[in-house]
């Protein structure tokens, strides 16, 4: 098996703190935290690994893969288990969503968002009603989608155009959305809509919609670069008719959300390209220690060993981001400075990591033959998608900005 | 009682390169990854699914060893046992611990617990025994059905289909008995990410070889430790001719 032996001590040792030390490394986990990590690697390479490259190429993810990440509890990691969930923490999810995008960058964007955005809204927001009807379904067999960009609205998410018509005691919604994640498979939908254009972005409303709902057309997904195994559909609203017991929250409050939200989110994507850097890294440095040219192992000159050092170095500082931005949110103490540059760090990371582990390779990194280059072409969205690298940037300089008022 | 004793071993991970110690004295263990001994957790799948069938009430995981092996029981525990017999052996005597002391350990737990079905690997990937099932039967004079590929009870007896090298032997044992597993017996579930919480909350007791009444000396003396030789490059040959040429010429034919 391929094996990342390079600092990883066994369990025991990486729980272990010297006795009257108060301040333990970052990578320090918990029992339970370090067996969750375990079961779900075991878990991805036995019964995700085998089926990453016809999902690829499919642009189709296997309803077993599906399935058995609801069974194995990866689905509701931090929900309540009255509700059917784990019980566990943020960081665990997070410790999740790095393992499986170690095998499948798809399958955990697929993990990441159910648990980060969907699960986290309606733990957040919902009322006991909303709790008991979606929550229990959430971790135990269905999807849920993020519905917020459109075609003429990404960055500039709140000019988004889809109107929500106030009717007695329900809304009609319609517009349409794009690049939604998971939409093949989601039974519900978690679409913001403007009730009020008037107020601009304050009209800005989460609305809850079923997958069977009259008017609510999912569209042909995207054949993309790279996460192909992750469906990502256009939607369309044609006067889609929902309850006022469907919003989520209050009216006028999803920017709100949306932002609260995604700050978590971001995390979890840093997560998703911390695996998927790892991953790839894991998989192309056994090669060079086994290829010889000129009579010595590729890893062996100096050039290579430079490099192959630089990447492992940006890999562990993408780790410490990651895991400190979550640690910081646990505690809740604020984290959105950190959070954007885990995601913005880790997802350049994966770019310069995939890039050179396919250079490594060679000739075989450039064949679908070996799974180096899927690596490459998944990381691509890092950079894009739940806020653009500039955006990142951007909000980073607000907070940096703030620091310095006297 | 309708109770299964499962041992548990933890062993170096089946995917880690051992490496021998400078001296000689045994293998490199400080900061190598360590897992349950594969062949434990068919053992562990196997009682919890006897248990799930309603033909027993507790799985108790029992583990021998330092304070690491807790972590094993953990995941026994994950994967659905009730509860855990932690038995401490630190230091030397885990060095030294072997097969005869832990099915004394076995035995005199499976007689404390009441248990009526000790379900164990057939042998651990480290030391490649494949004794403590055979001892602790003979330990507590039980029928054993051992090299398991199928489990049956029937009643108050135990119908085990046994691997053995003619192909496959059926045996009707009766309860109390001791079972060992091996590779075909079924497949290990992963312990699911709720079930590792609820296994927090699940009790392990603590005890010494002592408290039983087990003498841990060691009757064997470990003296080296080596590698196995390396495996020498082949040559390769053109022809038949040459293949039967070469092989004369080693003497091998």
């Amino acid at each position: 098996g391929l094996r990342n032996q390079s600092t990883r001590a066994g369990l025991s040792a990486e729980h272990a703190t010297a006795p009257g030390v108060s301040h333990p490394p970052l990578q320090t986990y918990t029992e339970e935290e370090g067996m969750m990590r375990e079961a779900v690697k075991r878990f991805a390479q036995e019964r995700i690994a085998p089926l990453v490259s016809k999902m690829d190429e499919n642009s189709h993810m296997d309803s077993e893969v599906i399935n058995s990440l609801f069974e194995q509890g990866l689905m509701g990691i931090e929900i309540d288990p009255e509700y059917g969930g784990t019980g566990s923490s943020f960081f665990s999810s997070i410790l999740v969503i790095e393992e499986l995008a170690k095998v499948d960058a798809s399958v955990a964007v697929l993990c990441d968002i159910q648990n980060t955005l969907i699960n986290t809204l309606f733990t957040k927001l919902g009322t006991v009603a909303q709790k008991e009807q979606y929550l229990s379904r959430l971790s135990t067999d269905m999807v849920g989608s993020f519905c917020l960009s459109e075609a003429e609205s990404g960055s500039d998410a709140f000019s988004l155009k889809t109107r929500a018509d106030k009717h007695k005691d329900y809304y009609v919604i319609n517009g349409s959305k794009m690049w939604i994640s998971n939409a093949e498979t989601a039974g519900v939908f978690l679409v913001m809509a403007n009730a009020d254009p008037s107020t601009g972005y304050r009209g800005i409303t989460c609305f809850i919609v079923d997958r069977d709902t009259e008017g609510l057309q999912i569209g042909k997904k995207e054949n993309k670069l790279g996460l192909r195994a992750s469906s990502t559909c256009p939607l369309n609203l044609d006067n889609v008719k929902v309850p006022e017991k469907n919003i989520l929250g209050q009216v006028g409050h999803g920017y709100k959300y949306a932002i609260g939200m995604l700050n978590e989110g971001r995390i979890g994507i840093a997560a998703q390209m911390l695996g998927l850097a790892q991953g790839c890294f894991d998989q192309a440095v056994p090669y060079t220690r086994q290829r010889v040219q000129f009579g010595k192992r590729i890893f062996d000159f100096q050039a290579m060993q430079h490099q192959i050092a630089h990447v492992a170095t940006q890999i562990e500082a993408a780790r410490l981001l990651t895991y400190n931005a979550a640690r910081l949110k646990e505690a809740g103490r604020p984290f959105i400075k950190e959070a954007c540059m885990a995601k913005y760090f880790t997802s350049e990371v994966a770019t310069l990591t995939t890039s050179k582990c396919i250079e490594w390779m060679g000739g075989v990194g450039f064949t679908k033959d070996y799974p180096i280059e899927k690596y490459y072409r998944d990381c691509k969205i890092g950079t894009i998608y739940e806020g653009t690298t500039n955006i990142q940037l951007s909000t980073m300089a607000k907070f940096i900005d703030k620091e310095f008022d006297l | 009682m309708s109770r299964v004793l499962v041992g548990v071993k933890r062993v170096i991970d089946y995917a880690v390169k051992v490496r021998v110690k400078p001296d000689h004295s045994g293998v490199v263990t400080d900061g190598v990854k360590h897992s349950m001994n594969p062949f434990c957790e068919i053992a562990v799948e196997e009682a919890v699914k006897l248990k799930e069938k309603k033909l027993f009430k507790e799985v108790v995981a029992v583990s021998c060893g330092p304070a690491q092996a807790t972590e094993t029981i953990r995941t026994a525990l994950a994967m659905g046992c009730d509860r855990g017999i932690h038995v401490e052996v630190t230091g030397k005597d885990y060095e030294s611990l072997g097969p005869l002391q832990v099915s004394k350990i076995f035995a005199a737990l499976a007689k404390k617990e009441e248990a009526s079905l000790v379900i164990l690997g057939k042998q651990a990937i480290d030391d490649d025994c494949n004794q403590t099932g055979q001892m602790t039967a003979a330990l507590l004079d039980w029928p054993q059905g051992t090299f398991a590929s199928e489990v049956e009870i029937e009643g108050d007896k135990v119908k085990v289909v046994r691997e053995i090298d003619g192909g496959l032997e059926t045996i009707k044992i009766n309860m109390p008995a001791v079972v060992t597993a091996d590779l075909r017996l079924n497949t290990p579930r992963y312990a699911t990410l709720p079930n590792i919480m609820k296994a927090k909350k699940k009790k392990i007791a603590n005890m010494k070889p002592a408290d039983l009444g087990v003498d841990i000396v060691s009757r064997l003396e470990v003296l080296r430790v080596d590698e196995p030789p390396t495996r020498l490059a082949g040559v390769k040959v053109e022809t038949v001719d040459d293949l039967v040429a070469k092989l004369k010429e080693s003497g091998t034919i």
